[in-house]
């Protein structure tokens, strides 16, 4: 079949979108999380920002609303010397007629550079990928359940700066894994990455057994999702899944899931808690451990500034 | 009109012909296969040397959107894309703007189609009033009007008494009723469970949403002894079930359309909105339990599934798409592919397509039935004449279709099809005749 | 045409010596990644300074981003010492264009106001398309401009000059 090429890479295999971690090369990954530690340096000097994307216009296209990603996009963007322009486009106004890809045109012929895309369907920053102009560059912020490029990519800067090797790890992902594209956008890291245990722990309406096709373990069993685990990822569960069929309630959840100081005592003494945020107190996580000392929740914020600024410049720099 | 269609190599399916011979047509019949008469004066020939002249193809699916398109001349486009297909007689879903479900609307459909002499339209009626599923529809008048039996296109009757109640009715009268065999709330998902499905991120459509509704189907066929056709089958369990039921000897056919017997869900690829598709697209193991099943008879027909979508409504993100192809002029070149990919012999391939299909309407055909799908002396002059030589790549721009996407789309698959329709005639008059196009036929020399 | 021959260690010992005339007691080494930055390295060592010579990279104020996009993400800025009102003396290996010392400079400025700003080299190969001097070079040499020079440090620490063409 023709037209397989991963339409993020260029004809010498350099990265001219992001939009998904999936099928991108271990070394572009690390050319990445390189490229965000000379930015987190930058961002600790007195003057943070450097002027890469001096004269560039970046997009910000949230169809799907979210102040703290975008904020960060912003931040980021800015830090480049990049012009940002914000567009909140409520889905009411795209039902008022204008598709996807009108948007897109509109917005190409005002000399955006760059779109960073945020949108409630899977597969979107691709469609938007395949008709922009060749020198336009699509960053996904975050399409349906599919991928979330950025935090997949911040959360293994996260690893590697607390754990260093990843060939050495366990790594456990807990929650509402099949509609998270955050968990998917984890796991290609990780597998791509080389470390040699993934477990997705939760009930078997959010964690179905199809989900090994992925490469990871699936657990139904929070103590044997914790056992020895370096690093625990916790995922937000949504307000849509805590009522109705798939989950009966949010105290069930977190009853049997949530992360509480007991069941992080099954993990390895040294293991990081991650969650890409906002949390849910009480629910997926008790605050005592998502304000302990093995919580590195907020770094984690910090590293997805430097992230989002290396993915934009590298993507920036490449030609397509 | 007298027509000859010489020199070419006859094969009927139903009667097991294969021969080079000559088909003499005038007053709309076939007059003669062999030799014409002595006194055969044609007034049109066609040289049908190297070709197989075959009988016109009998497609069991095709959307025509009209009523409802009326301003963009679908009718008109897709029947003639149909004629270019080589195909003859085609049934066309009841899930109209508004739904066939007055005799007068399937009147109107009926007579503007007749006049437009490209291809006969049998045109399914609703089961159900506004396919709402709620209170059955005056099934003696609408088959009065000519409906070919009764469906609830893509709308399935959550109520089961309801359902029962519809079978027993259209029982009585001994109509068909074609249902999708798709459980109402298992189906909501856009893509096939499956590897693929969770790493895009697409919700699924679990095999269940076909099983449930089959074993439900099948019950209340063994309770009613309605006859039922089954609308595409997508797979390998669904196939299974339906073997097991035709042992049993329940009044049961059972179709697949070209897309589910080609394609797999790894073709969806990087989000490409022409995958999207009602059935979905599922595993390799059952798309080859689909070609097994249309191979040893347990699905009767081929169908094209033909659904014209524009393409504002599939330059969309995955899932808002609009499910569907444009497929009846393809429908012949995708028997004959699955035909040469398998060791299918010619005529069980063009069986498919022909005399199978007519088999499942029967006797809805009225006169016609004893002709239709065959080219039978007296019968209807409902031919197809192909080259099977040349292939064909198909695009935007050899698509006579309205809708223009695809997913045999040369672009996409780097697969040209096999087969290329010389002429078709319809009732003893050429509905089609192939131009030669440069750009549309790289390869094949006559 | 003949081969050109560079003694990177004799020019060394003469950077050395240009070096020591322009030092004063309060100046820091800056050593320009790569090159600059391994001369930087013996240089401070051989001068016996206390601390650590700085680290610079011209990664993030290149002017030629554009066309090249980001460079190898290389060695980061390293600056263990306060900016604002410091001697600062600039190492480089090759001194051409000038474009990469001011991206430095600009990249200096990103940590505050330093009070002079000097710069040595081990080699100035002319070629010059922005107003930019070394105080002290240890060679000067004409190369075409299809051809690029660099330095290497050999495992034992010895460096060595690269002549290569552009390709």
């Amino acid at each position: 079949m023709l037209s397989r090429r991963n339409p993020q890479l260029n004809a010498h295999g350099e990265l001219i979108h992001l939009l998904s971690i999936e099928g991108l090369p271990r070394e572009v990954l690390v050319h990445i999380l390189d490229t965000a530690g000379t930015f987190l340096s930058v961002n600790e000097r007195e003057v943070k920002k450097v002027p890469l994307l001096r004269g560039k216009s970046v997009f910000n296209l949230f169809f799907e609303n979210s102040t703290r990603t975008r904020t960060t996009f912003e931040i980021a963007a800015k830090r480049l010397s990049a012009d940002v322009i914000n567009l909140d486009i409520a889905r009411s106004s795209t039902a008022k007629g204008e598709t996807l890809l009108d948007t897109i045109a509109n917005l190409s012929a005002m000399h955006a550079d760059m779109f960073v895309v945020r949108h409630g369907e899977s597969g979107a920053p691709h469609l938007i990928a395949r008709h922009c102009a060749s020198h336009v560059h699509v960053v996904n912020a975050g399409d349906g359940r599919h991928a979330h490029p950025t935090q997949g990519l911040l959360d293994m800067y996260a690893i590697r700066h607390y754990k260093t090797d990843f060939s050495q790890l366990t790594v456990a992902i807990v929650g509402d894994i099949v509609h998270s594209r955050v968990a998917r956008s984890d796991i290609h890291a990780l597998t791509t990455l080389g470390v040699p245990e993934v477990r997705v722990v939760g009930p078997r309406t959010l964690v179905p057994a199809d989900l090994r096709a992925m490469g990871v373990r699936v657990c139904h069993d929070m103590a044997e999702g914790m056992r020895d685990a370096d690093v625990i990822i916790m995922l937000r569960l949504q307000n849509e899944r805590m009522s109705g069929a798939m989950l009966p309630s949010a105290a069930e959840f977190a009853k049997t899931f949530g992360l509480t100081p007991d069941k992080l005592a099954l993990a390895r003494p040294d293991a990081i808690v991650m969650h890409p945020g906002p949390i849910n107190r009480g629910v997926e996580i008790d605050s005592s451990v998502a304000d302990g000392q093995a919580s590195v929740i907020l770094p984690q914020v910090t590293f997805g500034i430097a992230v989002r600024m290396a993915v934009m410049s590298i993507i920036a720099g490449n030609e397509a | 009109m007298r027509l000859l269609v010489e020199n070419g190599r006859v094969v009927d399916p139903a009667s097991g012909r294969d021969e080079r011979a000559d088909v003499a047509i005038a007053a709309g019949r076939i007059v003669a296969i062999g030799r014409a008469p002595a006194d055969f004066q044609p007034e049109r020939r066609i040289d049908a040397s190297g070709c197989i002249v075959m009988p016109g193809l009998v497609d069991l699916a095709v959307r025509l959107r009209e009523p409802g398109h009326e301003h963009e001349g679908m009718l008109q486009s897709e029947l003639r894309a149909a004629a270019a297909g080589g195909v003859t007689s085609l049934v066309c879903p009841p899930d109209t703007d508004p739904p066939l479900d007055e005799p007068g609307l399937v009147e109107m459909l009926k007579f503007r189609a007749r006049r437009l002499s490209s291809c006969r339209l049998f045109p399914l009626g609703a089961l159900t009033r506004g396919l709402q599923g709620d209170a059955l529809t005056e099934m003696a008048h609408l088959s009065e009007a000519g409906c070919v039996g009764f469906s609830q296109a893509d709308h399935p009757v959550r109520d089961t008494n309801l359902l029962m109640r519809a079978l027993q009715y259209a029982a009585t009268f001994g109509h068909t009723v074609w249902l999708r065999p798709q459980d109402a709330w298992l189906a909501t998902g856009v893509a096939a469970s499956g590897a693929v499905a969770t790493r895009l991120g697409l919700s699924s459509v679990p095999v269940a949403a076909e099983t449930v509704a089959l074993h439900t189907i099948i019950e209340l066929v063994r309770a009613t002894g309605a006859r039922v056709h089954l609308c595409r089958l997508s797979s390998a369990a669904g196939v299974a079930l339906v073997r097991r039921a035709k042992a049993e000897g329940l009044p049961i056919t059972a179709d697949v359309n070209g897309q589910s017997l080609h394609l797999t869900d790894v073709d969806i690829g990087y989000f490409n909105a022409d995958m999207r598709l009602s059935p979905p697209l599922r595993q390799q193991a059952d798309r080859d339990a689909l070609r097994r099943g249309l191979a040893d008879g347990t699905i009767d027909a081929l169908v094209s599934d033909h659904n014209p979508v524009a393409d504002d409504a599939k330059n969309l993100p995955f899932a808002e798409a609009e499910p569907g192809a444009s497929a009846v002029e393809l429908l012949l070149s995708l028997a004959l592919k699955w035909g040469q990919d398998d060791g299918v012999g010619l005529a069980a391939t063009l069986a498919r397509v022909t005399s199978d299909p007519a088999r499942v309407l029967g006797a809805s055909l009225g006169a016609l039935a004893a002709s239709a799908g065959r080219l039978v002396e007296g019968g209807v002059a409902d031919v197809c004449v192909f080259d099977p030589q040349p292939t064909w790549q198909v695009s935007r721009h050899t698509l006579r279709s309205q809708g223009k996407h695809t997913p045999f789309d040369f672009a996409a698959t780097g697969t040209a099809l096999p087969g290329r329709v010389l002429a078709t005639v319809l009732a003893g008059g050429v509905s089609h005749e192939d131009e030669p196009v440069a750009t549309a036929w790289p390869s094949g020399a006559r | 045409m003949s081969t050109l021959r560079l003694d990177a260690e004799a020019l060394y010992a003469e950077l050395l010596g240009g070096v020591r005339g322009l030092l004063l007691p309060d100046t820091v080494l800056v050593g320009i990644w790569s090159g600059g930055a391994w001369l930087a390295e013996r240089l401070h060592a051989d001068l016996q300074r206390g601390g650590l010579p700085g680290l610079i990279s011209s990664a993030l104020h290149r002017d030629d981003y554009s066309a090249r996009g980001l460079a190898g993400a290389g060695g980061a800025t390293r600056l263990p010492f306060a900016i604002d009102g410091a001697r600062i003396l600039l190492i480089d290996d090759v001194l051409f264009t000038g474009r990469t010392i001011r991206a430095v400079i600009n990249e200096l400025y990103d940590f505050g106001r330093p009070h002079v700003v000097d710069l040595a080299v081990l080699v100035d190969r002319g070629g010059r398309e922005l107003p930019i001097q070394a105080s002290f070079a240890a060679a000067k040499v004409v190369l075409p401009a299809t051809q690029r020079l660099t330095l290497a440090r050999e495992n034992d620490g010895r460096f060595a000059f690269s002549l290569k063409d552009k390709s």
